[in-house]
């Protein structure tokens, strides 16, 4: 089996301007922060984001990097607005294709599955289909007639996601309460990055959990990243939670002059956690 | 404090509690804490066969973690229509379309929000009620400025694919409406003690549906206060919501 361990660095030098990547966990939990930290320090931009959003949109917008993001929301959890990205919204800064969650995850699914769309009612009679013209409907073929949202689908370019253990060929382990949608962004991707707190030896993977952790498989996973607290300040339970005082030092950060360019010097700029 | 023994915000949570009454064994997912806690009283007492997340992943039942519930699974729940949602609104108009995208124009908005989250998928695919802790002219606006959550006149107009829409009611810090009028436009069902209807009218910023007859909102029990202030939330961060 390939050994696919690198570092944050160097898997992120293999993406390009322009790309759409997607970006696992939810909100502020179990975000893959080590390796936005990564995009951060690269020379990448004008990228489209897909993401359950919280700090790594945030960031993200914060440094310049999105031209478009692709989301249902924007939060930090304890604290309910994600300050850069909201910043960002009202600066203009950056086009939002804006959906229910739960047609961005039926997006995800349907580019896993290599379908162009997945019928679903959510977004039907909301605006969700008046501000994004990319979406269309689709009328049943059965008798019902009846017409759907086709979802369509949200093809990456790149997914990123931090899971709890992984082995050197990249099969992975979540040991927390929720998988989030971390498998559909792997599965949607051209190229999938997953960052772990630990690498650990393939035959030890099952003494950390039940079978059903081993949500995601290196035929999904193209790089490795061991990066210890590699989703901090965001929650990665059971393993750590959620660092709020690092978290409110962040979104403070946001409410003063030159905030971002303070909060990059010490928490982004040299590779650290 | 009113004059009686009972507050204000115990009052909203008594009616928001009233939005599950009868609803059996669906996932009931109050979002905020005075409807989690007003869910958690529904459940307590006249709706004992409620499912209810802990806010992470797990269900749980009068302590016990009795499920698993992740997101995935949610949006399944959702869509399969066995679940009852209380959302908050940022702006609600006359049919219930309701809006917690943004304020102002979407491409450049005045005031950024949480974003639209699951309210199209929610209020297309299940029943829905709002709570809406202060109740003025910003909040209950002739138009709203997204819509995110699907209004009966939007719901009308999708013919069968707007069968499985509902809202239920809506509690604000005055009084409770619903839309049981024959063209569904909000109406005004009851005002809160020592809240009148012109109250409610004046910090309406549309035309209320206003019957002849408007009673008083229920008043809590001495059980549900019991419960509510030894039980569910003896640290009465419900009322913490309400003052903001």
């Amino acid at each position: 089996m390939a050994d696919k361990r690198t570092t944050a660095d160097a898997a992120v030098a293999k993406l390009a301007d322009g790309m759409t990547i997607g970006i696992g966990g939810w909100g502020s939990r179990r975000k893959p922060m080590a390796l936005v930290r990564a995009l951060l320090r690269s020379p990448l931009k004008d990228l489209t984001v897909v993401s359950f959003a919280g700090p790594d949109l945030g960031m993200l917008c914060a440094a310049g990097k999105v031209r478009r993001a692709v989301f249902g929301f924007a939060s930090l959890d304890s604290i309910p607005l994600e300050p850069y990205f909201r910043a960002a919204r009202q600066a203009g800064a950056i086009e939002a294709s804006e959906i229910d969650e739960g047609m961005l995850q039926w997006g995800l699914y349907a580019a896993a599955l290599r379908l162009p769309f997945l019928p679903t009612r959510a977004g039907l009679g909301s605006d969700a289909l008046a501000l994004n013209p990319w979406l269309r409907t689709v009328r049943s073929p059965y008798d019902d007639s009846e017409e759907l949202v086709a979802m369509r689908a949200l093809d990456l370019d790149a997914a990123l996601v931090h899971v709890h253990r992984a082995d050197a060929s990249g099969n992975a382990q979540l040991l927390g309460p929720d998988a989030y949608f971390d498998d559909l962004f792997c599965m949607a991707a051209k190229h999938r990055i997953v960052s772990c707190e630990r690498v650990v030896r393939t035959e030890e993977l099952l003494a950390g959990g039940a079978l059903p952790t081993l949500r995601i498989h290196r035929g999904m996973v193209d790089a490795v990243v061991e990066a210890p607290r590699g989703a901090a300040f965001t929650s990665c339970e059971p393993d750590y939670p959620r660092d709020e005082a690092a978290q409110k030092a962040y979104a403070a950060s946001a409410q003063e002059p030159g905030g971002w360019a303070a909060y990059r010097e010490r928490f982004v700029a040299e590779g650290g956690a | 404090m009113t004059s009686a023994d009972y507050a204000l915000h115990e009052v909203c949570v008594v009616a928001c509690a009233e939005a599950w009454r009868g609803d059996g064994e669906i996932l009931a997912s109050p979002i905020g804490v005075l409807p989690s806690v007003a869910a958690r009283l529904a459940k307590a007492t006249f709706a004992p066969d409620l499912l209810m997340t802990d806010g992470v992943a797990s269900l749980v039942s009068n302590g016990v973690v009795e499920g698993w519930m992740p997101y995935r699974t949610v949006f399944d729940t959702v869509w399969s229509g066995r679940r009852h949602v209380m959302m908050g609104a940022s702006q609600i108009d006359r049919f219930g379309n309701q809006n917690i995208s943004c304020i102002g124009d979407h491409a450049r908005p005045r005031a950024q929000l949480v974003g639209m989250r699951g309210a199209p998928g929610n209020t297309i695919n299940h029943p829905t009620s709002y709570f809406i802790p202060g109740h003025s002219t910003r909040v209950f606006v002739a138009k709203v400025d997204v819509v995110c959550g699907v209004g009966y006149d939007r719901a009308a107009a999708l013919g069968p694919g707007g069968r499985f829409h509902g809202l239920r009611r809506v509690v604000t810090n005055l009084a409770v409406l619903d839309f049981e009028s024959p063209d569904h436009a909000m109406r005004l069902v009851s005002c809160h003690p020592s809240v009148s209807v012109a109250d409610v009218v004046t910090a309406t910023g549309f035309p209320l549906v206003v019957p002849e007859h408007v009673e008083t909102t229920r008043t809590p029990t001495a059980e549900e206060l019991r419960l509510l202030r030894e039980v569910i939330d003896p640290q009465g961060t419900a009322a913490r919501e309400l003052a903001r």
